[in-house]
């Protein structure tokens, strides 16, 4: 008998459609992957299983009956526990304390006991992990332990684990699967999201994969290999026609290092990363999200402080070469680089929400001038400008931006970004929530730029994009580059191994030899 | 010697309104609600169980001890109950800013006390000359302990107070142990924390956050009942309470939060509070000592924050509006 | 297809947050927030008096606008107002000053302390001088404290000012104490005899009453048209977006700061120099608190601050007029006064959130 069945579930977020017709088992006693790119809909319908959203349409099953999952509560009677991606624990609070939050059954409240229980359960599966520590003394491994820990305690049968090895060393994921080949043994179903193709191999019992809201197939993990989970993973190439040139008088624009970042949890979020962006070319950079894309874009801005690297900018009008480590935003832009940044988040760190088109103009040049006052003239022409030149659909400019749509929201950033005549231009997912109008206008607008000479990154998700659209592309997993191929000549499938790819597989299969 | 006693008597009496006052704001604080209001609340438990002690006490053909603390402690317990409910009610249902409202309660509640305590006469048509409840008192007044005055000054300084004194003293030992050994301490805890993984585990925390607040706000105002039952021999004077509710609410801060620390605590700031009787200093400095209670509350606030001991910082959520969809 | 009953927890409606509310129907919210407060007043200061409605509000009226008292009044509001002011810029910043009571009273201990010291060594010129600096000074002093342990360590800003209110009330009662060694509780215009602002065309307050006309304007430029101000909304509404132009954050919080107990302190100039040539502890008389609601409710917006104290100020003296005229304690003032700012606090809600039934949504969905 299956563990779960999921009947023709479907989800919709309004007009889109995250989840579309998906069937699947899992079987108790066995280990599931679910393989898809970014926003194929994994997370999206295993919150569903766990209470967090409710179906449009389908059937879920548990154990052969027909149930309806609509809290977390639900799903924990149901004996489904789901391990998010960001953890849900109060910082201040022991192991313990942590685990049992919020239970409300009938036994006596006592923390020595469930400390005891807790250890029993760590025993059984191999944890590793002091019931009395606080949370704000783990690291991330711990965490996701307690998380672990957290679902059992409740006593789960059926665990999915979003994304879990995202935040973790080759060590501490050799070390969770073992944990799970253990809680399999003991009869538990376990659903694993991930994108790392050898922890689909090396760990699961069937993997399923989605595409794009939809569900592909669900194969014995022994009965296939990786170039066909690939292919399943990532689909046929799919022609999109945007228009790209041949760069012209290339040279070098920008010159990063052995560029090294370690975060505040003691993850290497940037691992010896480097690479060349050139004038009049698209750089692309392909990886599974968070990867580090966002680190790379953010040390190079100047937003974050790099351990360790280089960065150098190689000034087009005199060919000399400005070091941009370790300095300011405002630094850089004193120096004379004209690097431009469209972050990933629009809102919250490329515009201001609350401010209107015209005071958004002004976020990079309110300081231009010696006056103490703004000068609002320069703003205002350029948001009319703006507005008339990429068809951004505003009641005014003195309209707030988010009140906009996501596609005017992002040509008034690209806009304001470009308007600088910049020699270096960055942007992260800038044609992300866009619909197909808007994104073609933005691609139009970075082939402009790189016609212009101007050294464009593009750090992007969908493949069929990056390869229609980039003369190189870097793709990067973990943090570190696997590969870098050519926009024009690369496959698909080449690209979805490297981003695939972890830089740890190789040391641990070095380390077993 | 029987200086002494008598400072540290009266130092203990200083303190306990502060102790309730503190203790009802730490619990209010643990839910993530800064509630600026106590010190409006406590002028609105006082003013309330002022009310009922006075139509108690000029309508009853003789003043039963019993009813004659049972009836003010009521309509204390009440009134804070309502205003603590208003802020609630304003600050979790309705999302409005924590201290615009805890300010406007302050405001409110302040005015309230002192216009019935004012006017209260005046509105009731009452013959009597002024608002005294010296009755009333009395029976708060009167020791649990009856050996205390076999026991010399010591026993006097300790014993010779009237219940609510031990009250407090109860009231935040039960506190401390709720916060810190019971299930619904670590809920309590973890709302304030971090409402979204309180949310997420399945915790009430609107129901949490004005279980707390009520609770809180009920506590903080029998500091209020105390200061005019007891410390006042049952007289309002206008504004007579004083600054006392934000020297409650520096009191959290210099407890870091714990309802255990703070008994001493107050006892120490009603020291310094009166300090300046027993020893001889020149009028003029008086207010030098008396400005120790917040100097002192200033640095371990910095200290708190540039130490970054986890432990002893404010709850997380403090002051934040929890909107689910936020997250 | 499936068109099985699907069975909801859902409650009957869910909040959420909106953003798309116009100007017009956002100020008639409110509106009808301050008409139902003012019934309720009404309906309030009838049990206490007996009176009438329309001429409790007729009196009202004449306590704040009757003869004589306009000019107090208006007085009156200009004070508030300047206070208002005062915590404006921070308060974009969304940092929290509960301390403009101790900010403003630094300023008036300064004034007051230049006015007995230097009173009558120095020409009355030079004096008013000396003590604007002062007031400027102390209460730059009195607010940048704060921020400087909040820009760098963190430090919960709120706790902090607010502490720092009662340190300047101590100081202040020293200052009486170290003046006045009758142990009066006030130094008064006996003792504060030099450094009185000018009358202005004859009429006491005058003076006061432009500076902070002048102020208002001032700061609203500041707020809106300068690269200041700029930065101060930035940094208020997303520490990110600072941190991505490359905006100090540290620095323009304690810049802010510096800004708001500069303001302060010229209030407590007014206050001492320009009208009440004397100083006590209470002489602030709680303005740095109401100041924070008559900010928050004019949306941190200095121009519509100018109704807002307007609002506080009328009901104020309208208040105590009608206490007075019935005999009941002057804090009735404090009760009016508090329902209206429950009114208009509990109408911001419907302001800011839109309340969705969701009576059936699903159903017919499954229709489909």
């Amino acid at each position: 008998m299956n563990a779960l069945e999921l009947k023709n579930v479907t989800k919709r977020f309004g007009e889109v459609v995250a989840n579309k017709n998906i069937n699947l088992t899992v079987q108790s006693g066995e280990i599931l992957a679910i393989l898809g790119e970014n926003g194929s809909g994994k997370t999206t319908l295993m919150n569903m299983i766990a209470g967090i959203y409710y179906p449009d349409e389908g059937e879920i099953f548990v154990n052969g009956k027909p149930v309806t999952i609509s809290s977390p509560k639900d799903a924990f009677n149901l004996r489904i526990g789901m391990i998010h991606q960001h953890f849900k624990l109060v910082d201040l609070f022991t192991a313990t304390e942590n685990i049992v939050l919020g239970i409300n059954d009938k036994h006596k409240f006592n923390l020595k006991d469930a400390a005891k229980r807790v250890a029993e359960i760590s025993a059984k599966y191999g944890f590793d992990i002091d019931p009395k520590k606080k949370i704000y003394e783990m690291s991330v491994s711990e965490k996701q332990t307690v998380e672990i820990v957290k679902v059992l305690y409740r006593g789960a049968d059926i665990l999915i684990l979003d994304e879990p090895t995202a935040v973790l060393t080759p060590q501490e994921t050799e070390k969770l699967f073992k944990v799970i080949k253990k809680m399999k043994e003991d009869g538990k179903s376990i659903i694993i999201i991930t994108h790392k193709m050898h922890e689909v191999l090396s760990v699961s019992d069937r993997v399923a994969i989605l595409r794009r809201g939809e569900y592909i197939d669900t194969v014995v993990t022994a009965e296939t290999n990786e170039a066909e989970l690939t292919e399943m993973m990532v689909g046929k190439k799919i022609s999109l026609n945007i228009n790209r040139t041949e760069p012209k008088d290339s040279t070098d624009r920008l010159i990063v290092e052995n560029l090294n970042l370690t975060n505040a949890d003691g993850v290497k979020v940037l691992d010896d990363i480097s690479f060349t962006a050139k004038s009049g070319e698209i750089l692309g950079i392909a990886g599974i999200a968070g990867s580090g894309q966002k680190e790379l874009l953010e040390s190079i801005a100047g937003l974050i402080n790099s351990s360790k690297g280089n960065v150098t900018y190689i000034d087009p009008s005199n060919n000399k070469n400005i070091d941009l480590r370790k300095k300011t935003p405002v630094q850089i832009r004193e120096l004379g680089v004209r690097l431009s940044f469209v972050p990933e988040d629009r809102l919250g760190m490329g515009l201001v929400g609350n401010m209107d088109i015209i005071d958004n103009m002004m976020l990079r040049s309110y300081k231009n001038g010696h006056s103490l006052f703004l000068d609002k003239k320069p703003p205002k022409k350029l948001a009319n400008k703006i507005i008339e030149d990429l068809e951004v659909v505003t009641p005014s400019a003195t309209t707030p931006v988010r009140r906009l749509s996501g596609g005017n929201v992002q040509k008034v950033l690209v806009g304001r970004e470009i308007s600088s005549a910049p020699t270096v231009l960055m942007a992260a997912y800038p044609v992300r929530g866009l619909d197909i109008n808007s994104s073609y206008t933005i691609y139009n607008l970075l082939n402009k730029q790189k016609e212009n000479g101007v050294a464009v990154i593009f750090v992007g998700e969908d493949l069929d994009v990056l390869l229609e659209l980039c003369d190189r592309i870097l793709v990067i997993s973990s943090g570190a580059v696997s590969g870098i191929v050519d926009g024009r000549t690369a496959k698909k499938e080449e690209i979805g191994l490297l981003m695939t790819k972890a830089k740890g597989a190789k040391e641990n299969e070095e380390q077993k030899n | 010697m029987d200086a002494i006693a008598q400072f540290i008597s009266r130092a203990i009496l200083q303190g306990t309104p502060l102790l309730y006052g503190a203790t009802g704001e730490i619990i209010t604080e643990k839910s993530g609600n800064l509630n600026l209001g106590i010190p409006g609340i406590m002028y609105i438990g006082a003013i309330s169980g002022v009310i009922g002690g006075f139509f108690y006490q000029n309508g009853a053909q003789s003043v039963d001890p019993a009813l004659a603390v049972i009836i003010p402690l009521l309509c204390c317990l009440l009134g804070s109950l309502l205003t603590s409910l208003l802020y609630c009610f304003l600050t979790v249902t309705l999302k409005a800013n924590q201290n615009v409202t805890g300010l406007a309660i302050t405001t409110f509640g302040v005015g309230f006390g002192n216009f019935f305590g004012g006017s209260l006469i005046k509105i009731l048509r009452s013959d009597v000359p002024y608002l005294s409840l010296v009755k009333i008192a009395r029976a708060y007044k009167t020791t649990i302990f009856p050996f205390a005055d076999d026991m010399g000054s010591f026993g006097q300084m300790i014993f010779s107070h009237g219940f609510m004194v031990y009250l407090a003293i109860v009231i935040a030992l039960v506190s401390g142990f709720i916060l810190k050994k019971t299930k619904a301490g670590l809920h309590l805890r973890s709302v304030g924390e971090n409402p979204a993984t309180a949310d997420a585990a399945g915790i009430n925390v609107t129901l949490y956050k004005y279980l707390a607040t009520s609770i809180g706000g009920m506590i903080a105002g029998l500091g209020g009942l105390f200061y005019i039952m007891d410390y006042s021999n049952g007289i309002w004077s206008n504004n007579g309470f004083g600054d006392r509710g934000w020297l409650a609410i520096a009191i959290v801060i210099f407890s870091i939060w714990k309802p255990s620390m703070s008994i001493l605590s107050s006892y120490l700031f009603g020291a310094l509070y009166i300090l300046f009787n027993y020893i001889n200093v020149p009028m003029t400095y008086i207010p030098l000592i008396q400005m120790l209670p917040y100097a002192v509350t200033i640095i371990v606030l910095i200290a708190t924050s540039i130490r970054k001991k986890r432990e002893n910082q404010p709850p997380q959520a403090l002051g934040i509006t929890y909107f689910r969809e936020e997250r | 297809m499936k068109n099985r009953k699907i069975k909801t927890h859902e409650p009957l409606f869910h909040i959420s947050k909106r953003t798309d509310v116009s100007r017009s129907k956002g100020i008639i919210i409110r509106i009808i927030a301050i008409l139902a407060a003012l019934i309720v007043c009404g309906i309030v200061t009838k049990i206490f008096t007996g009176d009438d409605p329309v001429s409790i509000f007729k009196t009202i009226y004449l306590g704040a606008f009757g003869t004589g008292r306009t000019l107090v009044t208006i007085h009156e509001i200009a004070i508030l107002l300047c206070v208002s002011l005062a915590v404006t810029p921070a308060f974009r910043m969304r940092f929290w000053n509960t301390g403009a009571e101790g900010q403003v009273l630094i300023g008036c201990l300064s004034t007051a302390m230049c006015m007995f010291y230097l009173g009558g060594k120095v020409p009355d010129g030079l004096l008013i001088l000396i003590m604007t600096i002062f007031a400027i000074v102390s209460g730059i002093v009195w607010a940048v404290i704060p921020a400087f342990f909040k820009a760098h360590w963190g430090t919960n800003e709120t706790l902090f000012t607010l502490m720092m209110n009662y340190v300047a009330i101590q100081l202040v009662e020293f200052f009486l104490k170290v003046a006045d060694k009758s142990g009066s509780n006030v130094v008064g215009p006996d003792l504060l005899t030099h450094g009185w602002f000018p009358k202005l065309f004859g009429t006491n307050y005058l003076l006061n009453i432009f500076i902070v006309a002048v102020l208002t304007a001032v700061l609203y430029i500041y707020l809106n048209y300068s690269k200041h101000g700029y930065e101060i909304s930035v940094v208020g509404e997303s520490e990110n977006t600072a941190r991505y132009i490359g905006i100090n954050v540290k620095k323009v919080i304690v810049r802010t700061m510096a800004v708001s107990g500069a303001i302060c302190g010229i209030a407590g100039l007014l206050l001492v120099g320009g009208s009440s040539h004397s100083i006590d502890s209470n002489l602030v008389g709680g303005r740095g608190f109401t100041a924070i609601m008559v900010s928050w409710l004019a949306k941190f917006n200095p121009v519509t601050m100018v109704l807002t104290s307007l609002l506080i100020v009328f009901l104020e003296r309208g208040a105590d007029e009608v206490s007075s005229k019935f005999g009941l304690n002057a804090d009735f003032a404090e009760i009016l006064t508090g329902i209206i700012l429950f009114f208009i606090i509990g109408c911001e809600f419907f302001i800011n959130y839109k309340i969705n039934f969701n009576r059936n949504k699903k159903h017919v969905k499954e229709d489909k």
